[in-house]
């Protein structure tokens, strides 16, 4: 017998099978079905909706603009403050309304505290992917304290209904600048913890880099944005690009993936986009206390209530996950004619068939934890 | 090489000036954004025109959203376009009657249009011509009715499930 290999050896049937939608690493209720090779990935259909909830038509049956914002809350709960945010500055500008100071600092701190947030979870579970347990739980350690920060302005830990359309619910407390500073001052050395432990570490490196290279061209045409855009080389970040609230006043720069141990826009540059991302937040975070006012009444530009204009307005911002959109349609009447999200995990997660395709199976689990998506906010 | 940020005034004027037919006006607003309505069989051609025109170049196509206008007895697609190397934006609107709801798919000009215009026919009824995978994407392919529509009601049960409760 000779030990030559002939290929129809290795030819087998191809196979469909169904990753979800109860499966640890679809981060939800996602259910992809694979058509494999052997193991080799040929082709990935995302079925999604398992989640759907219908958000838009919520939003058109409420008699008030405001009363939408703890359903944005819910379209993706893992940076409700990021959704809350951006639905706010959309109702804003259609309103032409001008919002104190204070009250943007607030926002823009509790904002980048909030990507932080979410992004430890999203490096986390990543790493959990892929057999990493201990990060996870370093991660978690330090997104508590975020969410106990939080928990102190708002009274919630996840959903906290807490920014409204001109202002906030109610005054940060006095003790929110000393322990935010406390917490940006202590977390630092933690992100190089997080590099040894993880972003470094060699077997992590060989599940992740070269995997699902996203070229950047690509990604433009998919209209990827967030770290899946950045991740590919590309510098956009809509902080500065297209700047809202107060972002142009900061001073900070956009990680991009360079292909530091595989190619530009595999796992681990999204990967590492993140963790760099969490390094510029804190940098936001300490200029935005220092420039921030003590002083204010963060209700005064709060309307009693919204008379709104006829007139629409697709308004953009920045979360952790990318382009959150809010495109509102007002017809003069005190519910929202339309409002459509423009949800960055759902444009995202749409690109997977485009970088799975030839992929180990194994890998595909991967892939799905570098896009880091919430299947709240595909389903909405 | 003339490469400048245009208006969006600019932009309709420039497409009028180029694009012998389709391009229907320019809605100033008001409040919020204005936009440029479209003919809903054109709509590819000028898609086409925005993309790949050196003073335009928009190389992304932003959000995709469905509208019912029960007043009107139609269905619109709103486009939201940027241009991430000349730093502009553009909305196009397309407006189609409700008992004949076709409007020329992008999917070919932007892959991201595809999961956006299966989400505008699951929610809204709207058909796209062109596209290589009409099927519904968040409510389940059995579902009856578009659920954002102004009249829609809900089906009573699913499967032998009550939906409401």
């Amino acid at each position: 017998m000779t030990n030559q290999i002939t290929a129809n050896i290795h030819e087998t049937k191809e196979m469909t099978i169904n990753m979800g939608p109860q499966h640890p690493s679809t981060h939800g209720v996602l259910r992809l079905e694979v058509v494999l090779n052997g193991e080799v990935v040929t082709r990935v259909h995302p079925h999604i909706g398992y989640l759907h909830r219908c958000f838009e038509k919520y939003a058109e049956a409420m008699d008030d603009y405001s009363k939408v914002i703890p359903y944005t809350d819910r379209i993706d709960y893992v940076s409700a403050m990021n959704q809350e945010h951006g639905y706010v500055i959309a109702v804003e500008k259609l309103l032409q309304l001008e919002v104190p100071e204070r009250v943007e600092y607030v926002r823009v701190i509790l904002a980048e505290l909030q990507r932080i947030a979410s992004h430890l979870l999203g490096i986390g579970t990543f790493g959990l992917d892929l057999g990493a347990f201990t990060p996870f739980l370093y991660c978690f350690i330090e997104r508590e304290k975020i969410l106990t920060i939080f928990e102190k302005i708002s009274g919630a830990r996840l959903l906290y209904n807490y920014i409204c359309v001109g202002g906030l619910m109610r005054d940060v407390p006095d003790s929110f600048k000393p322990e935010t500073a406390d917490f940006v001052k202590t977390f630092r050395p933690k992100i190089k913890e997080l590099n040894d432990l993880l972003s470094y570490n060699q077997i992590f490196i060989d599940r992740t880099a070269n995997i699902g290279v996203l070229p950047a061209e690509v990604a433009l045409n998919y209209a990827a944005s967030g770290p899946m855009l950045r991740g590919s080389g590309v510098s956009w970040d809509l902080r500065k690009n297209d700047p809202y609230s107060i972002y142009d006043r900061f001073e900070f720069d956009i990680p991009v993936g360079t292909g530091e141990v595989g190619t530009v826009g595999d796992c681990w540059d999204r990967y590492m986009v993140r963790v760099r991302e969490m390094e510029q937040s804190l940098v936001i975070i300490e200029q935005a206390l220092e420039q921030m006012p003590d002083e204010g009444n963060v209700m005064e530009a709060v309307p009693k209530r919204i008379r709104m204009k006829e007139g629409e307005i697709y308004v953009r911002t920045e979360t952790p996950r990318g382009e959150l959109g809010y495109y509102i349609i007002s017809d003069k009447s005190s519910s929202p004619f339309r409002v459509k999200v423009r949800a960055p995990s759902f444009v995202n997660l749409s690109i997977l068939p485009a970088i799975s395709r030839g992929a180990l199976l194994s890998d595909l689990v991967a892939i799905v934890g570098s896009i880091d998506i919430v299947l709240g906010e595909v389903d909405r | 090489m003339p490469t400048a940020m245009k208006q969006p005034e600019e932009i309709a004027a420039y497409l009028n000036d180029h694009i012998d037919e389709g391009v229907l006006g320019f809605v100033p607003a008001e409040v919020g954004q204005p936009w440029i309505s479209v003919a809903p069989d054109t709509v590819k051609k000028i898609a086409k025109f925005l993309r790949d025109d050196q003073e335009l170049r928009f190389n992304t196509l932003m959000c995709l959203s469905g509208v019912h206008y029960p007043a009107e007895q139609e269905l619109g697609v709103t486009y939201h376009l940027h241009s991430t190397t000349l730093g502009h934006t553009v909305a196009l609107k397309a407006r189609v009657p409700i008992d004949n709801p076709r409007v020329q798919s992008v999917e070919s000009i932007w892959k991201t249009a595809d999961w956006h215009e299966r989400e505008a026919w699951d929610m809204l009824g709207i058909v796209f011509d062109g596209h290589p995978n009409m099927a519904r994407i968040l409510c389940p392919d059995d579902w009856i009715g578009h659920p954002l529509r102004k009249d829609y009601v809900q089906q009573e049960t699913y499967m032998g499930v009550t939906t409401r409760f």
